[in-house]
């Protein structure tokens, strides 16, 4: 964990010392008469690792689909990389990518033929060699040939994030990059992305239940209930804040609307 | 929206060639329905020559044994290509992948490019084999038309794909719910589009209908020149129009609802 990243990023309000990675403005979105995202704001600096906590039907995954572009917001601005993600997101999504458990890559392709095609629509250049250096790091290599609807929870996450990684993306989305997972193996995949995020600079922004995988991970909690940003710091700090020991007490805290131990 | 990428189109064209290589069955399937059908009604066609020439009606009779055969190929065709583009689009929502792609670099546009290609690819595996046995079996050769096959191919192929991007644009905006018409669509368009009979056999306000669907300019097309010998190639112009009409509108359609379910959210949850 690494709370100094958080000192380059906008905490509730004000500017960033350099311009934030992913930038969100007032960001609503209303299904029908349901609020899913109601008016949030914040800014996620460059290299950092950032977690949207909240329970189910939190909005998390919501404002993930917003800063990926794949849901248009009813109101409010998404920036990343400096591009409006609502209008201009082709000129930024070759620099990004995403996994998430609810999208599955094509069953009856195995794993190579998946990674050559995704390598393929993300322009790699070095697809041979990107494929392998992938296979060698995420321990896919025995796996290449096999269809990829043919492997454990386990084994598809591993392809899932060889194709989250294939472009080398310098913003990194991840909603629950670890439900369904085994403790080993979940710890495993944890260990990978710090590792990514520590070799290439990546800004990473997760969306997760997991309060251990938080508290390992990211030097920032945007804490979300019922759409709304409730609270937002590093782990460490937020801990103290509420006077808890765990992450977890903070977010039951949370959900129960139990306020913040007073300073 | 920047220039289009061929890598892109080629990469997404491989994916749908890799799951077709996958699966002998698949392959053998694009065959199997076309030439039961062809064979079915070219059986039928058999007999009913063999009573006509027996009550020596055989020369007229031969003609329309020709007609029948003809449109049953084309229309095959017609049905083969828009279900090539449609189910490589339903690949997409069966495999849960849409929104990998739709987070990818890659343009609707191209999506749109990769899932025309295919349904070439699927047409040519289809339909081929089979015109080769209609030859083989019942004497009918559709390639011995000549440039007047071009001429009836395009134009049905351009109207699969208009019909594939509604479709295709329907079933992102409404889920799975739609698939359903991807497989049944044409055949409401079916009895307007005059496969085995002449427009005239519409009643006047049906020919209205009838005359704003592409195919039904080829299937008359292919009468005009199996009857009368004629190339009518007004009736493909006015068929191509037609279509760019037809493809344009469903382009615009498919971008507006996929738009559409960008608003609603969908595009996350898409799969079966």
């Amino acid at each position: 964990m690494n709370e100094a990243a958080t000192a380059t990023s906008v905490i509730g309000a004000g500017a960033p010392e350099t311009p934030p990675v992913i930038s969100v403005r007032n960001l609503r979105k209303v299904f029908k008469k349901v609020v899913a995202v109601d008016t949030v704001s914040f800014d996620i600096a460059g290299g950092s690792t950032t977690a949207l906590l909240g329970g189910n039907g939190a909005g998390k995954t919501t404002t993930i689909g917003m800063i990926m572009g794949l849901i248009l917001p009813t109101s409010g601005a998404v920036t990343v990389l400096g591009a409006d993600m609502v209008r201009e997101r082709y000129r930024v999504l070759g620099r990004m990518n995403f996994e998430s458990p609810y999208v599955d890559m094509p069953h009856r392709l195995t794993v190579g033929q998946n990674l050559r095609v995704f390598a393929g629509l993300y322009g790699v250049a070095d697809a041979a060699a990107r494929i392998a250096e992938l296979a060698r790091s995420l321990a896919l290599e025995e796996f290449l040939d096999r269809p990829a609807g043919k492997l454990s929870a386990g084994q598809k996450t591993r392809v899932a994030l060889a194709k989250a990684l294939i472009n080398r993306p310098e913003v990194l989305l991840l909603d629950e990059p670890t439900a369904s997972l085994d403790p080993d193996t979940a710890d495993w995949v944890r260990s990978r992305l710090e590792d990514y995020r520590r070799e290439r600079g990546a800004t990473i922004l997760l969306a997760s239940h997991n309060m251990g995988e938080v508290e390992r991970l990211c030097d920032r909690v945007i804490m979300l209930k019922a759409g709304r940003i409730v609270d937002d710091g590093g782990p460490t700090t937020l801990i103290a804040k509420y006077g808890r020991e765990t992450l977890e007490d903070v977010f039951l805290d949370i959900a129960r609307g139990r306020a913040a131990a007073a300073p | 929206m920047s220039s289009l990428s061929l890598g892109r189109i080629r990469a997404l064209l491989a994916r749908y060639i890799y799951v077709l290589r996958s699966s002998w069955p698949r392959i053998a399937e694009l065959v199997y329905w076309p030439a039961i059908q062809m064979f079915t009604w070219g059986f039928l066609q058999t007999y009913i020559n063999a009573q006509a020439g027996a009550a020596g009606f055989s020369g007229r009779f031969a003609v329309a044994a020709g007609a029948l055969i003809g449109a049953l190929l084309l229309w095959d065709s017609l049905f083969r290509a828009q279900l090539g583009f449609s189910l490589s689009f339903l690949e997409e929502m069966w495999s849960r992948n849409m929104a990998n792609l739709l987070m990818s670099p890659l343009r609707p546009l191209e999506f749109v490019a990769a899932l025309m290609a295919m349904s070439l690819v699927r047409l040519v595996i289809g339909v081929v084999p089979v015109t080769l046995l209609a030859f083989w079996f019942f004497g009918f050769n559709l390639w011995g038309l000549g440039v007047a096959v071009v001429a009836f191919f395009v134009n049905l192929v351009l109207t699969s794909w208009a019909i594939g991007l509604f479709v295709s644009g329907l079933v992102l905006r409404n889920g799975m719910g739609a698939e359903a018409i991807a497989w049944s669509v044409l055949f409401f368009v079916m009895p307007f589009a005059c496969v085995y009979y002449p427009v005239t056999t519409l009643p006047t306000w049906l020919q209205l209908l009838a005359w704003s669907l592409p195919p039904t300019y080829v299937f008359e097309g292919l009468r005009a020149l199996l009857v009368t010998h004629i190339f009518r190639a007004d009736l493909m112009l006015e068929a191509l129009a037609i279509n760019l009409c037809m493809l344009a509108a469903g382009l615009v359609a498919f971008l507006a609802l996929l738009d559409s379910a960008r608003r609603a959210g969908s595009l996350l949850q898409m799969g079966e």
